[in-house]
């Protein structure tokens, strides 16, 4: 890599990058993406998307980061791959620190580095990961035909999740904190049909055992009450926490759960940054609302290098 | 992982490649999974970076039963770290390059 300035920098390749790199492109702006896996983020971790429009029968969120990073790419996308390990955004000129080679700068910076599974936080969680404790139906559901799972969570990855999971295991137990879900009407009344799942309402998860692999999840019950669900795996789908060890916070001004507040252009507290999907400080994270604050970010940095120049 | 530059094993030669002094990095892996594809270009870089050193290989654990329900593999991608035979250790998901380098180590 010769070049190391560019006028835009997108970090991150999840839909609200690819997004960004699609109107960049096709801007013309001189841009660099910087990704440090493989294009897609989080909707790699899905197994079937039913809201995003334009997919009359759905689409797997393999196809939907293939197609998006496709898509992008077919207007000359210049991505690279790499870890930004810390940014000084005190400048106007910002500069990325690389974990392999140079540093990169840039005049404007599009922040889009997502978020990932938010653990339980739970006495065995960390021991028995990939022993039984998952974060990823859509990746581990087959290692379970024929058990018996449990899914902690009740929002729409969760339910999701669990119906998916029905494919392979005998049975799946939804443990859920509240007495009702959380997640969308139609995948509620799917998941209520579906004989091979069950509920377990007002309890919480508080320990995973077991000694080569799961073996038992502890409940605590609203009511006081504990008892032990006798399971092979437990799925751990409880809401997102912000890829963010990479960002300044106190200068971004980032919210108590760490995510990056802006205005309803994306801009961020840094002139010339902007922050687009899942990092982003909101209530709603979608596929379809972190496409779109992808496109409106770029916009807001053409409009910045414009009364910058 | 899907790629090119890193060899596939199987069930069948599981053993003979593994059983080198040379220490051996297994990415267990499958088409449909995510984190899989995301991990991909670590795998590959390491490759290139520890050529001579470490051998870096994949299996498909839909092709290949056998060897992951040996090691009670239950979620991909999975990275287990072997010599002569013996398994060092192991880290499962989609883990940064850092924390390959360091399960690498650990045989080195």
């Amino acid at each position: 890599m010769d070049k190391t300035h560019y006028n835009l920098i997108i970090l991150g390749a999840g839909p609200a990058g690819l997004t960004a790199g699609l109107y960049a492109a096709r801007a013309r702006m001189d841009h660099l993406l910087i990704e440090k896996g493989a294009e897609g983020g989080q909707i790699l971790l899905t197994d079937w998307i039913d809201n995003y429009p334009g997919f009359p029968d759905g689409i797997s969120g393999f196809d939907l980061s293939e197609k998006m990073a496709a898509q992008a790419k077919r207007f000359e996308l210049n991505s690279i791959f790499g870890n930004v390990l810390s940014m000084d955004l005190t400048q106007p000129v910002k500069r990325l620190v690389l974990e392999d080679g140079p540093d990169v700068t840039c005049d404007t910076l599009i922040i889009c580095s997502g978020a990932h599974p938010r653990p339980l936080g739970i006495p065995g969680e960390k021991e028995l990961t990939g022993k039984g404790v998952s974060y990823c139906a859509t990746c581990d559901a087959p290692f379970y035909r024929n058990m018996h799972v449990a899914v902690v969570g009740g929002g729409n990855t969760a339910v999701q999740e669990a119906a998916h999971l029905t494919k392979f295991a005998s049975k799946v137990t939804l443990i859920h904190r509240r007495d009702e879900l959380r997640a969308t009407k139609i995948l509620q009344e799917k998941a209520f049909a579906n004989p091979k799942l069950e509920f377990i309402w007002d309890s919480t998860a508080t320990k995973i055992s077991g000694t080569e692999g799961v073996e038992e999840l502890s409940l605590l019950h609203r009511d006081g009450t504990e008892s032990v669900l006798k399971v092979d795996g437990v799925f751990v789908l409880i809401g997102v926490l912000p890829n963010n060890e990479m960002l300044p916070l106190d200068l971004l001004k980032a919210d108590d759960g760490g995510f990056i507040p802006t205005d309803l252009e994306t801009r961020t507290a840094v002139p010339g940054v902007m922050a687009a999907g899942d990092i982003r400080s909101k209530e709603v994270r979608q596929v379809i609302n972190a496409a779109g604050e992808g496109a409106t970010a770029v916009l807001a940095a053409e409009h910045y290098l414009t009364n910058l120049s | 992982m899907a790629s090119d530059k890193v060899n596939d094993v199987s069930d069948a030669d599981f053993a003979s490649v593994t059983g080198s002094d040379t220490p051996t990095l297994v990415d267990f892996w499958a088409p449909w999974c995510g984190p899989c594809k995301a991990i991909g270009p670590v795998v590959e870089a390491l490759a290139d970076e520890y050529a001579g050193k470490v051998t870096i290989v994949k299996m498909n654990v839909d092709d290949n039963p056998e060897t992951p329900g040996k090691f009670g593999i239950r979620a991909i991608p999975t990275l287990i770290l072997f010599k002569s035979g013996e398994k060092v250790d192991q880290v499962t998901g989609a883990v940064g390059k850092a924390q390959l380098i360091e399960l690498i180590e650990k045989a080195l």
